[in-house]
């Protein structure tokens, strides 16, 4: 591939490929921007950004093009908003396969289509071979916030109840298992997956004032994350870890390669904390969604000063289930 | 303020002075004591507490006066210790007659706190008397026993400022607490079983068993095989029969402690002969008022009639009863025998005497939180109503054979219960330092001019509460010493609980907060209570510590010089296939140690129990997730995990101690030499390889045999090591540190071999060698940055 410098190899990439594949009226067009139609009546604008870079680019259960709409469109979704909009935004390292470009571009374009958010405007650039990892991409996306909702990570309040729509791990250890040449006995494959219906679903079960905060869980997998909403909120919580859902097979690779699966990132996946009267519902509206039916009641925030999370843990005692300031490093002395 | 010891020769001449000491002076029968002596030597004046110690007014004979300051010093009561003594001259009084105590004067609190002591023999013998009124009293003390610091809220320590103020004196405790010449004046904890805390008994769920002596139901229960809660001094111990297996596995599992050591209670030395080889070192610590748990040389009677209490060590726990409490059971057991004579009679009663700490977290110290806490693990509660003010956990020690004049050939391996808050002196003054010491068996430290006061032993840092014991013993350090820190001290590690504590409180104080590398902290630690001044050669080795280069350090040769410290060299690295779950599977490092050997493909066959053994052989190949290391700690889990003596830890440390009891068991041998390698480094100390070692021991048929040979080997190894360090740097002081150092044939080996060397050894013998004395050294390392100005 050489199309660098916005010559006419690249326009024509962009037209042909690009505009092939997410086919709408707004990038048909050929403006440098979409204008788009305001959103309902009481409804506010929510936007989120995500740039995507992820080794390798294509992994059991998704790619980067996948991945480029999932993230974003789940950081809409987890603001309560219904996600309406795509930019998409590729840097493209030369002599990149045009194969391995179309791919990736094709499944983009399945995922927007299939959660029904079209990509209305993009952009290209080519940098010199050695100056990028074959393809990054930069997503933002528009969503509408229907009134009433306000989920925050300082919502969370004493007594609420943490919920979680599935197996946790799945994704970092997808993404490892390929890195390092892993094999194992049955592929362990990413999560990657829009969250949009499922909060949908779980809005029209419980009133939207009782979904205190929802969060996915991403880099630094759910301890992090639990950790962010105990500080923001102020607040501790305990968490079962008997409860937590893990695949058999993640569980298999963290004890051997010392890897804890609350640590691994996952890109599918909800946590919901809740207010404990509405919980039962929630949960059982997550079970019925097909994205939710793992989903399982792990814990309960309590009041704490310090913003612990706590794990009780199988065999009974309890741990910290900590925050770490980066990689994890070698601590028992 | 100086003292003028001119006398005239013929007439006696009188003259009034106020004296001050400080140390250890409260709370421990002083003042009277103070008073006895007056009277003797015909003194008027008076005597009181203030926030710095006592003060002493005085007139009357030049000659009596320094008298008494001689005697102050020379026959202080047992649980003093005089720091300071100054005196200075003031305007005689002609008027004044007669010696007082008046009563304490607030003032800048620079006190020492005294410590918790064991029952004094006094005491016992009241005790057992029948005739007397605290008769089988199980809150008997007097000024020179009893609890202290666990009891205490803060200073000045009178009796409201304990947990005794919820007690009132009756008639006869009150005379006595008055009473100058009684040896419970000012014993805060005065009581009797008029006025005093009772026991009581509960089981279930916190249900009070209807008994009228919960004593000698206790007893009973644990002559029956159940597991009691026993409320001690600075928390509660879980009590089981030691003589009953089913018991002593019920423990276990309750705990969910497979394998780890229990300590011994037993009624006293005469009984502990039976049990363990005492030395008359031993016997000492054994019977010292601090009461601390000392590893002895078990005797095989343990393993015969005690099973499973210390299964595959060569050492066990010992400790002689130490609170009244303690003493009744025994004394039960013994048929209630009067008099004393019992005491020195061996009984057969030896009770598993473990901290009652669930989970590893800190130990149980309130009634409710006994019934809350330990519900599942104890069948009853043998309590009373005296508050345990401060957690306190009981202290470890060990005797070492002496290998050099002035070693006392003690090792602490947890300083807590009985020395914590002693102070340990340093050098010089310098400004005030809170040190927050590392991730397990963690302990703060804070300096208050020349001295340390290294808290209790707090724990793993792995749970909550765990954290928040740190933020409340950070707090009560503080509040007792009357000192907010000028600087904060904490580990490299970003991660530790005790990191981020550290970094938080130097936040709301806006001081300067210090991260000191693990090892130089481990040998920083080894100087300051050696008053080492000037370069030094660090040998620290442990499990790990976060190194300056971000890599897992652990088997260091420092140069350290006060603020700085130079890596001269390390052993040669291994990976860590697991990151920190090779730290608790030796066999893991077994098959990073094949690898290295290049015989990697015998990993699966030769691990084959491990249902990941192939696995990790691909991974280790890869390396994948195989951080390196250069710990020594991972390199004896290579060992026992190459010569089948462990290939997982059921508690921390558990591969290293059992490879060297088959060392001991074995008996010893002559060093492999020609075994290690040390690669050259310009004018470094050079990468210390074992391989050649290893690749002995993987074909070594024998375990204890190998065991013996790698013990011996590894002191030779690292003797030719430090020396080539010590020859290329001219420093010929050498500082042993690190948890390692707790291995008694290799801490003796070598340090006996450096010193036929003429190599001056420092060793860690007030605070322990592992990370619970980490603090010490970040608090010296921190004084040293704050003076030196870097
Ligand atoms: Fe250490
Ligand atoms: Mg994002
Ligand atoms: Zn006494
Ligand atoms: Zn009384």
């Amino acid at each position: 591939m050489n199309h660098g410098a916005g010559g006419r190899a690249t326009a024509q990439l962009v037209s042909e490929l690009f505009a092939r594949a997410f086919d709408n009226p707004w990038l048909a067009q050929g403006d440098d921007g979409a204008v788009l139609p305001a959103p309902e009546p009481g409804e506010r604008l929510v936007m989120a950004t995500d740039g995507h870079v992820v080794s390798p680019l294509f992994f059991p259960g998704g790619d980067i093009g996948s991945l480029a709409v999932h993230g974003t469109v789940n950081d809409l979704a987890v603001m309560g908003a219904r996600p309406l909009y795509l930019s998409a935004s590729f840097i493209l390292e030369e002599g990149y396969p045009l194969a391995d470009l179309k791919r990736i571009v094709d499944a983009m374009a399945e995922a927007s289509r299939s959660v029904g958010v079209p990509v209305v405007t993009g952009d290209t650039k080519v940098v010199e071979q050695g100056k990028g990892d074959g393809v990054f991409i930069a997503t933002t996306g528009v969503g509408a916030l229907p009134p009433g909702r306000a989920p925050g990570g300082a919502s969370a309040r004493p007594g609420d109840v943490v919920l979680v729509s599935g197996s946790m791990g799945d994704h970092g250890m997808a993404i490892l298992a390929v890195r390092e040449a892993l094999a194992f006995d049955s592929e362990i494959r990413s999560d990657s997956a829009p969250l949009a219906c499922l909060v949908e679903t779980l809005y029209a079960a419980v009133p939207a004032d009782a979904i205190r905060v929802l969060r996915d869980p991403t880099r630094g997998g759910l301890a992090t994350t639990l950790n962010e909403i105990a500080r923001q909120s102020g607040a501790g919580m305990l968490i079962d870890e008997a409860a937590i859902p893990v695949h058999p097979q993640v569980e298999a690779a963290c004890e051997l390669l010392g890897l804890d699966p609350l640590y691994l990132a996952n890109e599918g996946k909800l946590i919901v904390v809740c207010a404990p009267e509405h919980a039962e519902a929630a949960l059982a509206a997550m079970r019925a969604h097909p994205r939710g039916r793992d989903a399982a009641r792990i814990g309960t925030v309590i009041a704490d000063d310090h913003h612990f999370v706590q794990l009780r843990t199988a065999l009974g005692g309890m741990r910290m289930l900590d925050w770490l300031s980066g990689e994890p490093l070698p601590r028992i002395c | 303020m100086s003292e003028d010891t001119s006398t005239s020769p013929r007439q006696p001449r009188f003259e009034r002075r106020r004296f001050y000491v400080r140390g250890v002076v409260q709370g421990v029968g002083f003042r009277p004591f103070v008073y006895r002596l007056a009277q003797e030597l015909e003194l008027s004046g008076w005597v009181r507490n203030d926030g710095g110690g006592v003060e002493i007014e005085v007139q009357g004979t030049a000659g009596n006066l320094s008298a008494l300051a001689a005697r102050l010093r020379g026959e202080a009561p047992p649980l003093a210790r005089i720091d300071t003594l100054e005196s200075e001259l003031r305007e005689f009084d002609p008027a004044d007659h007669g010696f007082t105590i008046t009563a304490s004067r607030g003032g800048e609190i620079t006190t020492a706190i005294s410590h918790d002591a064991a029952v004094c023999p006094d005491c016992l013998r009241e005790m057992f008397d029948p005739s007397n009124r605290r008769w089988r009293y199980p809150f008997i003390n007097c000024t020179h026993c009893g609890p202290r610091y666990t009891l205490t809220h803060g200073l000045p320590y009178d009796r409201v400022n304990t947990s005794m103020a919820a007690f009132a004196l009756c008639p006869d405790c009150a005379h006595e607490y008055a009473s100058p010449r009684d040896r419970r004046f000012h014993a805060e904890p005065n009581a009797c079983p008029e006025c005093g805390p009772r026991l009581g008994l509960l089981e279930g769920f916190g249900i009070t068993v209807a008994t009228r002596d919960p004593v000698a139901e206790t007893l009973l229960r644990l002559l029956c095989g159940e597991i009691v809660a026993v409320k001690g001094v600075g928390g509660f111990h879980l009590m089981c029969d030691a003589r009953n297996p089913e018991a002593v596995g019920r423990l276990r599992e309750r705990k969910s402690r497979e394998n780890k050591p229990f300590a011994l209670m037993v009624a006293n030395l005469e009984s502990a002969r039976h049990w363990a080889r005492l030395s008359s070192t031993d016997e000492q610590l054994l019977a010292a008022p601090e009461r601390p748990v000392v590893l002895c040389d078990k005797r095989p009677s343990v393993d015969q009639e005690l099973w499973g209490v210390a299964p595959a060590l060569a050492a066990v726990g010992l400790m002689l009863p130490y609170t009244p409490l303690h003493y009744l059971l025994f004394h039960d057991y013994a048929g209630r025998p009067p008099g004393t004579e019992w005491l020195r009679r061996p009984l057969d009663l030896a009770l598993v005497c473990t901290s009652a700490n669930p989970g590893g977290e800190p130990l149980v110290t309130g009634n409710r939180e006994a019934t809350r806490r330990l519900m599942g693990i104890a069948d009853a509660y043998l309590i009373h109503d005296r508050d345990i003010v401060v957690r306190c956990d009981d202290s470890v020690v060990r005797s070492l054979p002496a290998v050099r004049a002035g070693d006392d050939g003690v090792q602490f391996i947890r300083r807590s219960r009985g020395y914590t808050p002693r102070a340990l002196r340093l050098t010089e003054k310098g400004p005030a330092v809170l040190a927050f010491g590392g991730l397990l068996k963690n302990a703060l430290c804070l300096t208050r001019g020349d001295e340390a006061f290294l808290s209790q032993h707090i724990g793993d840092l792995e749970s909550a509460s765990a954290c928040q014991a740190l933020d409340e013993i950070a707090e009560h350090l503080q509040r007792i010493l009357a000192l907010s820190p000028e600087a904060v001290a904490h580990d490299l590690h970003p991660d530790f609980p005790s990191t981020r504590a550290a970094e938080a409180l130097a936040e709301r104080l806006g001081v300067p907060a210090f991260a000191v590398q693990h090892h130089h902290a481990h040998v920083a630690a080894v100087e300051a209570e050696h008053h080492h001044r000037g370069p030094v050669l660090g040998l620290a080795l442990d499990g790990v510590g976060l190194g300056t280069d971000g890599q897992a350090w652990g088997g260091e040769l420092l140069r350290v010089d006060g603020a700085r410290f130079e890596r001269l060299g390390h052993l040669a690295p291994l990976p860590l296939p697991g990151a920190d779950k090779a730290a608790r599977e030796p066999w893991r490092m077994a098959a990073a140690v094949l690898h290295r050997l290049g015989r990697g493909e015998e990993i699966a066959a030769r691990f084959h129990e491990e249902q990941a053994a192939w696995r990790l052989a691909e991974l280790i190949a890869a390396g994948t997730r195989c951080p390196p290391t250069t710990s020594l700690g991972r390199w004896f889990d290579a060992a026992a995990g190459l010569l089948g003596v462990c290939r997982r830890m059921g508690y921390e440390g558990e591969a290293a101690m059992r490879l060297e009891t088959l060392a001991a068991e074995f008996g010893p041998v002559l060093p492999l030499h020609g075994r290690w390698r040390i690669a050259q480094g310009g004018s470094d100390g050079g990468t210390l390889d074992l391989l050649p070692l290893l690749a002995e021991l993987a074909d070594e048929p024998d375990a204890a045999r190998g065991a013996a040979l790698f013990h011996a080997t590894l002191a030779a190894a690292l003797e030719a090591w430090t020396l080539r360090a010590a020859d290329l740097s001219g420093v010929r002081t050498v500082a042993l540190s690190g948890g390692c150092f707790l291995n008694r044939l290799l801490s003796r080996d070598l340090s006996r071999r450096l010193a036929s060397r003429g190599l001056t050894v420092l060793e860690a013998r007030q605070v322990p060698p592992n990370d619970g004395g980490l603090a010490l050294g970040q608090a010296h390392v921190a004084r040293h940055l704050l003076t030196e100005g870097i």
